[in-house]
Order: structure tokens, then sequence, then C-alpha cells
């Protein structure tokens, strides 16, 4: 991800991540999944580009996007932290688990630490219900995750 | 009189044959298959408690409230999704049902405000009503917690409360009052088809969103009022209902503006009108409705209009108000004067498409019998008498085949020349409905209108034709459809005639007509048209629409006659779905033209020299008419130039705007000794008037006007006429001062003369119409119900008539003084010479002409978007801002005429249509040139305008 200020060129740049897509079945998502590679999130100028690209309404784009908890409307950390609280991991104490997460990183869900590095979000239901508490870095899976292990990831994060 | 309540059967109605018998609390009922059970139960009577569901739109399942039991089925179904089936028994109220919809409404509470009794809704809030009907006595959950209704709780800032938008000029949206049932977002989409609202985020945090969070106005919406006509609470009001009430009485009228004619219901409080919302009996719009007819109705009481007659001696004299009968006396003074002086033929009238079937009728009555010739002509002239003629040629009636619904079975749509989203947006919703349903789309425009591209449709063909090229281009589209064998012979030996379908094959395949050789003076390339003729020709029900972008050219006439071949060599005419379909810009243009307002033509089309039409006319009206056509109004204009015209009498129309070569326009009625201008606000005409008659609004006043579709529709009074007369009073007043003997006692009774003299119209009477809706004629002995498709059995001329359509290249040329050309339009939002909604609040969308310029062409003259530029031509020039866009090709240029500070016309020229001298104002040569202020015309004129708006003697009240 490198940093891009000028909105000219994001919206050439999403124009050419649209384009490459655009032909899928259902391309709305897949497309937003690449937005947010490139930038961290969904920009809010690249709506009304994604609209025209697929002859849509910028409302219905705000729609989409606006949906699914997984697409940003602001730029988040270099890294994104994603902790289940879901039932299942909840019966196995993912609620202290996340408490001593927000300790550590000194932020609360869905903020980012001061530094850039990380970003911290709550996901319900990784999918691991037989083995969590789980947690996923950069979309990459924990299962079973404990403070010791959590504690290692957060100091590999580079802070 | 009482507020009309139409029921909402909750789900649209299905169109299937197969009838389905079940039961529904005990009762038996049968309806089409396909219908809800929430339908099917409001057809039997009961009311199935709803929040979400709505017959504009298709069922969405969400509010949980419409639930019902189904014998020997699982769980409680919501009614709105779940289709009827044999012998199906449902159960609409039970224990069960009681307690979970009491559950659900409880819920909505608990997250609304209480605040009822001061609410805009109360008396019409669907919520509140849903309260009563589920029995909700209290909200177990509290309203302290979480909501959306309060900007603070506890003190501490509620992040979901969202401040009310008020952007829109006509209606509010307040985020604290929705129910999120989705309606609105439903409507913009399903019906309107703007797709200008979602619902952001999820779950609790979900909220209706115009655009991408924006405010209305700064969103894509287009201010149709579907939204807010479908919202079930206040979040989406009418600003009128929040200032004034809840309407207690209503009447169905019919709308002012474009030619769809759309039905409204005006909702009245005592003599204020407090709302218009449409009427979904309405057979031309179906329950939508556009900006201009929901909302812009504010002209009506403007403080710009006229209520008391004036008169001056000259036009340099300020006016003073008189009597009635001072005027009058005064008119009939004059025009007996100057025809004394200077000939009978000395004086003419004009009616207007914007006056109704009986005004316009006791016009050209006046004209013929009471000024003794035939100079009546109509604004028809300038717009759709191509159609006229071409129609009237080719299939032998002057009037579209369709109705408006036909659109909704028709596979491949051409239209040409016409900007329906903008022009004819209901409509153009009702088109891109059936588009996103599959329908493909060519369209013939040298401007990328919106139908070309807009969400969810897309034109398969885009033909972008150098303008005053259209003959050439449907010529092409011919020798492909005839050269490529896919003409529909079997319809076209049945129905035309073949000897002259021969003659015209050979014509239109000449090489010298192909795609290929015409692609060099049409600019549209070959493979294009081959492609979009091949389309038209073999996919399915192929419908034309065209507008004014055909019919104001030097060739207008020929290219109505092309369109008329072209729908005959592919047999798409006389069945649902096809046809060809002339848009009209004004609401009567096809009543005014019905009504005889032709110089050449008596009520009815039949031509003056007739002696059994004239007989008709001589016996009732117990005079000898003239069997000789009268003069056009560009030939009024011309003898008044040289001095054997000189008085008039229009009616509702503004010459001085809309006609070509306003300079020309202006000398003409300079030239005049007695200009009688009959209109509500003094406009651009009446400064060269000697009287004004001040008019009454389509609210203050009973008559008929005629659509597009050839629907006549009543129009209804729901308030006194504020100037004190009907306009068909002040006629018959007229003509009373003028020794006529007019004892109109109601306009029903002009309509009956018309039905006695007029075949075509025979049946129609205001009874008839109240109790059919609307009839589209021919209504007679062979129609008794009307006639919503023409030509069915065989065209009404007998055989249908190919005629050769030679292209002719126009005289307007470019050169290296005039490179560009100009071609003219209309927006959403304003309404011809814009009298009316430039006295709006529309303004707010579109407060001045642009000139819309290529990106390439505005760099080569150092334009920047928003500069002022010059636009000059032959005639004259005139000033007005750029707007830089890839909209118009290279080499032409366009704007709007709505407003008179930019008086677009007197930049385009006095060429015309060779058959009807509908005037050219598609293709101006022009240049454009950087400029820093008005032009010394515009400065001129301005000054005249201020000059001649004075008023000095007021009187008190009018008699």
């Amino acid at each position: 991800m490198t940093m891009r200020n000028s909105a000219g060129e994001i919206a050439q740049r999403s124009r050419d991540i649209i384009r490459d897509r655009k032909h899928l079945e259902g391309p709305m998502l897949p497309i937003l999944h690449a937005l947010q590679a490139e930038f961290g999130y969904i920009p809010d100028i690249v709506k009304p580009v994604i609209a025209d690209e697929l002859n849509l309404s910028r409302a219905e784009v705000h729609g989409v996007v606006t949906f699914y908890p997984e697409f940003r409307e602001h730029p988040g950390g270099r890294h994104v932290l994603k902790i289940c609280r879901a039932e299942a991991c909840q019966s196995v104490g993912c609620d202290n688990l996340a408490d001593r997460v927000r300790q550590l990183l000194g932020i609360d869900f869905h903020q980012t630490t001061p530094d850039g590095a990380v970003m911290l979000e709550p996901v319900y239901c990784l999918g691991l219900c037989a083995c969590g508490p789980a947690a996923m870095l950069d979309g990459e899976v924990y299962g079973r995750v404990d403070e010791h292990c959590l504690s290692e990831i957060v100091g590999r994060l580079g802070r | 009189m009482s507020l009309i309540h139409e029921i909402d059967y909750g789900t649209p109605a299905s169109r299937s044959a197969r009838q389905v018998t079940l039961t529904i609390d005990g009762r038996a009922i049968t309806v089409p298959e396909g219908t809800s059970i929430m339908r099917a139960s409001m057809e039997a009577g009961i009311q199935i408690p709803k929040l979400c569901a709505t017959d504009m739109v298709d069922a969405f399942g969400s509010c949980r409230l419409c639930l019902v039991e189904v014998e020997g089925r699982n769980g409680t179904p919501s009614s709105c999704t779940t289709p009827v089936a044999p012998n199906m028994v449902v159960h609409t109220q039970t224990n069960r049902l009681k307690d979970i919809r009491r559950g659900v409404m409880e819920l909505y509470i608990s997250d609304h405000p209480l605040d009822c009794l001061t609410c805009a809704a109360n008396g019409d809030c669907e919520l509140q009503d849903m309260a009563g009907a589920v029995g909700l006595r209290d909200v177990r959950y509290g309203y302290e917690g979480d909501n959306h209704v309060r900007a603070r709780n506890d003190g501490a800032i509620n992040a979901k409360w969202m401040p009310k938008d008020e952007s829109n000029p006509y209606f509010t949206y307040d985020p604290s009052k929705c129910i999120v049932c989705s309606r609105c977002v439903r409507a913009c989409e399903e019906v309107q088809g703007t797709f200008a609202l979602t619902i952001e985020g999820r779950g609790f945090a979900s909220r209706v969103s115009p655009g991408a969070h924006e405010h209305f106005l700064d969103s894509e919406c287009v201010s149709c009022g579907a939204c807010v006509q479908a919202c079930p609470t206040a979040t989406l009001t009418e600003k009128s209902v929040i200032a004034i009430g809840q309407p207690e009485h209503s009447a169905v009228t019919t709308c002012a503006y474009c030619g769809v004619g759309c039905s409204f219901k005006a909702e009245m409080r005592g003599e204020e009108l407090v709302r218009m919302v449409p009427w979904k009996e309405g057979q031309a719009n179906r329950g939508h409705s556009c900006v201009k007819g929901r909302f812009a109705y504010g002209y009506a009481s403007h403080k710009d209009r006229i209520l008391n007659p004036m008169i001056r001696e000259k036009i340099s004299d300020p006016w003073r108000e008189v009597t009635w009968e001072e005027a009058f006396s005064h008119i009939a003074t004059e025009f007996r004067r100057i025809q004394y002086q200077y000939g009978r033929d000395a004086i003419g009238g004009i009616t207007s498409s914007r006056c109704t079937n009986e005004e316009t009728f006791l016009v050209q009555k006046l004209v013929r019998a009471g000024f003794g010739n035939n100079n009546v002509d109509t604004c028809a002239r300038v717009c759709h008498s191509p159609t006229g003629y071409g129609l009237g040629q080719a299939f032998g009636t002057s009037a579209g085949t369709q109705n408006f619904d036909s659109i909704e079975q028709s596979d491949v749509v051409i239209v040409i020349g016409a900007n329906p989203t903008d022009g004819h947006p209901v409509f153009g919703s009702r088109l891109k409905k059936r588009l996103r349903q599959g329908a493909k789309l060519i369209v013939i425009d040298p401007r990328r209108i919106d139908l070309v591209r807009t969400p969810h449709v897309e034109a398969a063909y885009h033909l972008p034709l150098k303008p005053g090229t259209n003959v050439a281009v449907m010529t092409a589209l011919a020798h492909v459809i005839v050269t490529e064998g896919l003409a529909a012979e079997a319809f076209i030996r049945e129905r035309c005639d073949w000897s002259e379908f021969e003659d015209w094959a050979a014509f239109v395949s000449e090489e010298n007509h192909s795609p290929e050789a015409t692609e060099s003076f049409t600019g549209v390339p070959a493979d294009l048209i081959r492609g979009a003729a091949r389309l038209f020709a073999t996919g399915g029900n192929g419908a034309i629409y065209y507008g004014l972008g055909v019919t104001e050219h030097s060739q207008g006439s020929t290219t109505v006659m092309a369109i008329a071949n072209l729908a005959m060599a592919t047999g798409n005419i006389g069945r649902p779905g096809v046809g060809v379909n002339p848009l009209r810009g004004q609401n009567n243009v096809q009543g005014s033209c019905d009504m005889g307002s032709f110089p050449h033509e008596l009520p009815g089309y039949r031509h003056i020299s007739d002696d059994a039409t004239r007989d008709t006319f001589e016996k009732l009206w117990g005079v000898t008419l003239n069997n000789e056509p009268g003069l056009r109004i560009p030939n009024m204009l011309d003898a008044a130039v040289e001095g054997t015209f000189k008085g008039i009498y229009i009616q509702g129309e503004d010459i001085l705007q809309s006609d070509p070569d306003t300079r020309h326009v202006s000398a003409g009625l300079e030239a005049m000794e007695c200009v009688v201008v009959h209109d509500l606000f003094l406009n651009e005409t009446a400064n060269y008037a000697h009287v004004f008659l001040p008019g009454s609004t389509f609210l203050e006043k009973d008559r008929t006007f005629t659509n597009a579709e050839r629907r006549i529709n009543r129009v209804r009074r729901v308030m006194t006429p504020k100037n004190g007369l009907a306009d068909w009073q002040v006629t018959q007043k007229l003509a009373q001062a003028m020794g006529l003997n007019w004892n109109y006692a109601h306009p029903s009774e002009i309509m009956d003369e018309i039905a006695a003299t007029t075949p075509s119209f025979a049946l129609v009477s205001y009874d008839y119409l109240d109790k059919m809706g609307s009839v589209q004629w021919p209504c007679n002995e062979a129609h008794p119900k009307g006639s919503p498709i023409m030509h069915v059995d065989g065209f009404v001329r007998g055989k249908g008539k190919f005629i050769r359509t030679e292209y002719v290249a126009t005289d307007e040329r470019t050169g290296p003084r005039f490179p560009l050309l100009l071609t003219t339009g209309r927006i959403l939002s304003q309404y011809n010479v814009g009298a009316q909604t430039r006295r709006t609040k529309n303004v707010i969308w579109h407060a001045e002409d642009r000139l819309e310029i290529h990106p390439h062409d505005a760099e080569q003259r150092g334009i920047k978007d928003s500069d002022w530029i010059k636009l000059a031509s032959r005639s004259g020039d005139t000033t007005l801002r750029a707007q830089i866009t890839d909209r118009v090709s290279p080499g032409v240029v366009y704007t709007t005429f709505h407003h008179p500070d930019t008086q677009a016309n007197v930049i385009t020229t006095d060429f015309s249509d060779w058959a009807t001298n509908c005037p050219e104002y598609k293709v101006t040569a022009v240049q454009v040139s950087p400029s820093n202020g008005p032009t010394q015309w515009q400065e001129d004129y301005n000054d005249l305008s201020n000059r001649s708006r004075r008023i000095a003697g007021k009187i008190q009240a009018a008699e």
C-alpha cells in the first residue's frame, strides 16, 4: 500500500482496478475488495467512479459500501487486527481477551494506534468456532488465542 | 366534496389470465394467479396491517406486520410476498398474529418520536394507523435506550441522530421519523428509475441516504415526489403540508405542463391548494409525476400575476387598469375600426397549446364567425405542425397511434429528437422501466441525452447525427431494412398500397441512400446504422417516439413521413407495443390542433374548403364561413410588417419568446395597431400589446385537455378565478362585445357543441368523461370506449401510404463566419418559455440558460466553464454562460430557451418546414466567442421590457 494524495491519481488508479474486474459476474464486491487492498479504505471519491463504470447510481454504491463493515470509509492502520466476538468465542473467554488487547494497544475497537501501525476491529465469527477464541491479523487467522499469543502478535507489529 | 382516498392494495396487480380461488377469513375470493395474499385480501375488503408494502412498488417483506397464517403451512408468512394458491385457506387475524404484530409495533415505536399531535403527518400517517390497528397500548422497552430520535441522550451528543434535510425546496427529510421501510428507495428505483436513494449502514444503524450520504438537493434526486408519496410517516413530507396542514377535500384534475397529461388529485383546504398528488387511476401517468406537475404550481399565486384588464394607447405608455367592460368594448371597437380601415383580413387570433379544448374552440370560432376570416393559428405551428401533416399523409390521422401503456409491451424503442427524461419525465420513467426489463433502445440525437446511458439503462445504439440530417439517417435505416430483406412483406401487402411500397423500396434501395454513402454528411458511422436497422426490424415489437428534434427542421414533415415509412415497412402499426408516437411539448398540443386552430382546418382536421364541413358549422353558427385558408403565424407577422395586418388576439402564448427570429416577431408586433394579449403574466409579447386581459390558471376552471396519446382528460375547478373570469368567459364576453350571440353557461356546453360538429368526438361529453375517467379519440359510435390504439384493422385513410423521402440539406449552412451548429432543447425543471416554472422554486435547479459546448471547441476559443460567451448567428446575437461538456459532439452547441434574458430565439433563423412553416429551431449556424457582458440587443430589450411593464393607474377590484 502506497500513499497517494492526488484525487486525480486515486480516480485514475481506481478506474484501472474497476476495468480489470467489471466483466466479472457481480463485480461490485471484488472491485471493493481490490480498492481497499490498494488504498487501505474506500475513498469517497471512488464511489462515483464505480457508479460510472458499472452504470449504477452513487447511492447504490454507497449503500453497498456502508452495508459491509469490512469496507472502511477512512484510512485504517498499516495492520488490521480483528478479534472474534461472536457467541462461540464469547463462551471461551474472548471478552477478557478483547479487554486485554485494548489495554495492550491503548485503543478501543474501530480505532487506530496514533502511529498508524494497528487498527483494531471486532468481527462476528471467523468460522473457527471449534478453536476459539479466534483472531485475524492482516487476513491470517489464529485459533485458541490466549494472552501470551496475543502479546506476541502485538509485539510483532513493529511497535 | 371530500378527500379522495385511493385504496392501497399493497402489491401491484397481477396480469395473469389464469384465475385462482382461495378463502381468506372465511370469504371465498377469486384473483389472477400471481396476486399476493395481501392484495387478494384487500380486494375482498379485508385490510391486513402493513407498513413496507404499497401497490406502486413490488413486495419487499421487511416490516413483518402483514404476517398471516395459512392452513397446512408452517409459520407465519408475510402476506405481501406470498402468492395465492388454489384452495388456500388464510387467516389474517389470530391470537398468534396479534401478539407478533403488537411486538413488532412496540419495537418500531420504541425508536420513534411521540409528537403525533404536532407532527405534519397527523391525520395521514400509516404508522399511527397501524399502531391503532394492532392495538398498541404500551411499549415495554421504554424510550430511553439507543435511538435516532433525540439529538442528545442525557446531555451527550447522540451520534445516531441526524438533523432534518430541508435542502429540497418542496419537501423535507426528517431521519428521526424514519422507520426504514425502504418504500422511498424502492419508489425511486422502480417507479422513477433514478436510483437516487439507498439504505446506508445496516441493522439498527440503517438510514435512508440520498446519493452517497448527501443532501437531497446535491444528490441524484430529480424531485419527482415518488418517495414523498410512498413515505408512510412524516419522514418525507411536502413543505406545503407542513406549512398549511392536511387537506380536507380534493378533485381529480390534469397537469398543465407537458403533453403526457398526468392526472393529479388537487388536495385542498378551503380554496388553498395544499398539494398535488398523482392519481393512480390516471391512465397516462399511472400514479407517477415529475417535479413540474407535482410541485411547480406556485406560479398560480405568484405576485407577478396580473388580475385586472389593462389598456394603453401606445406601447411606450404605461399600462392603465380598466374594467372588463371597458377592455371588451375597447377591443371590439378597435378590431372593427381596423377591419373597416384595412379590410376584413387585417385581424386574426392565436390559440395556445396551454389552453384547453373549449377555450381553443372558442377562439377559432371567434375568428371564423366573428372576425369573418380564417386567420387563426396555434403555437403547434412552431412545434408539431409537421406531425399533423406527415402522419395525416401517411396514415390518415394527425395523431400518435398508441397509448402510453403501450410502452410496457415494446421490445425495441427508437427515440429520435426527443429527450423524454427531461421533456416528458413521466413517460421517460415508464420507458426506463421497460428498458430495465430488457427492451432495447436506439437513440437518434446529436446530443448524448440521459437515456443513452443512465443507471441501469444503456442504449443499444446511439446515432449522434449532425443536426439537420434526420431524413438522411431515417432513409439509410430504411435502405438497410429493404436491401437486407428485413421488410415485413405480409403486413405491407395486407395493409399498405403495394405499388407505392415498391416505388419507395426502389427509391430507398438506391446506393446513395446507403449508410456508407450518407456517413460523410450525417456523421453517423455506417455500421451503427446497419446495426440499429437490423435490431429494429428483427427485435420484436418496435415503437418510435419522437419530439421536436424531428419536426423543427426545414424537412420536419419529411422526417415524420420517413418515420411512418419505417414503422409500416417493419409492420409496427396497429397493435400494443408498436406505433409512431409524437411526444407533444405542451399539454394540449394535440387538443388545440384537434379544435380547428389551423387556418386551413376546421375542428377534426377537415379542410376549410370542404363544403359539407363548412355547412355543418355555418348552420349551427348562423354565419357564412370563408372557404379560403387564412394566414399562418409567420404570414401574419410578414403581413404586419408589410402593413396589411393590424390587430391580433393572442391567448396564452408568448410568441415573442417562443417563435423564431425574435427581431422579426417584434417588428411585426410593433407594426400592429391593436395587440391583445390574454395571459397570466405580462409576458414578453405583452411588451408590444395594447390590451392585456388577465388569464386564469388550470386550477380555476372546468375544461378538458387532450394529451399526446389523444386522451381527453378533465380539468376541474378547485378555486375561484383570481382574475374574476375563466378564460372561456373572457373569449365569450369579447365575442358578445363584437356582436356575436354567444350564451354558454358552462364549458360543458362548449364540449357538447364540439361533439355535435366533430365526428371523432361524437360521444364525448363531461358526463361521459366523468363516467369513464378519460377517453382517447376517436370516441364515437364505432369506438364507444375510445381508441387506445389506432389503425388496428386498417389505416384510417384506407391503405398506408409510403412516401419518398429525399434528403435536401437545409439552407442554413455552417461556414467560416458561423462554423458551429446550434440546436435547442428543454431541461427537466423548466418548461417552455419558463413563464410558469421561472415563477416557482424550480429555479433552484436551473437559474439561467447555459450553452453546452464541446471541450475541443471551447479550448479553440479560449472558453472556460461558466465563462460568459457571445452567441451569434446571421439573425442576431446574445450572451449567456458556457457549460463545457462532451454530451455534444465537436461542432455542435446546445442551449435551452427558458429564460427571456437569454432570448435564444434572437439567434434562430426564419428558415422553416417546407410543408407547414414549422420553424427550423434545431439548426442554426453560429459562432461562439468570449464576452464580458450582455449584447446591445439584450440591453435595449431589457430597457424596453422594464418600460413596458409600468402600470400607472390601479383600480380597486376587477368587476
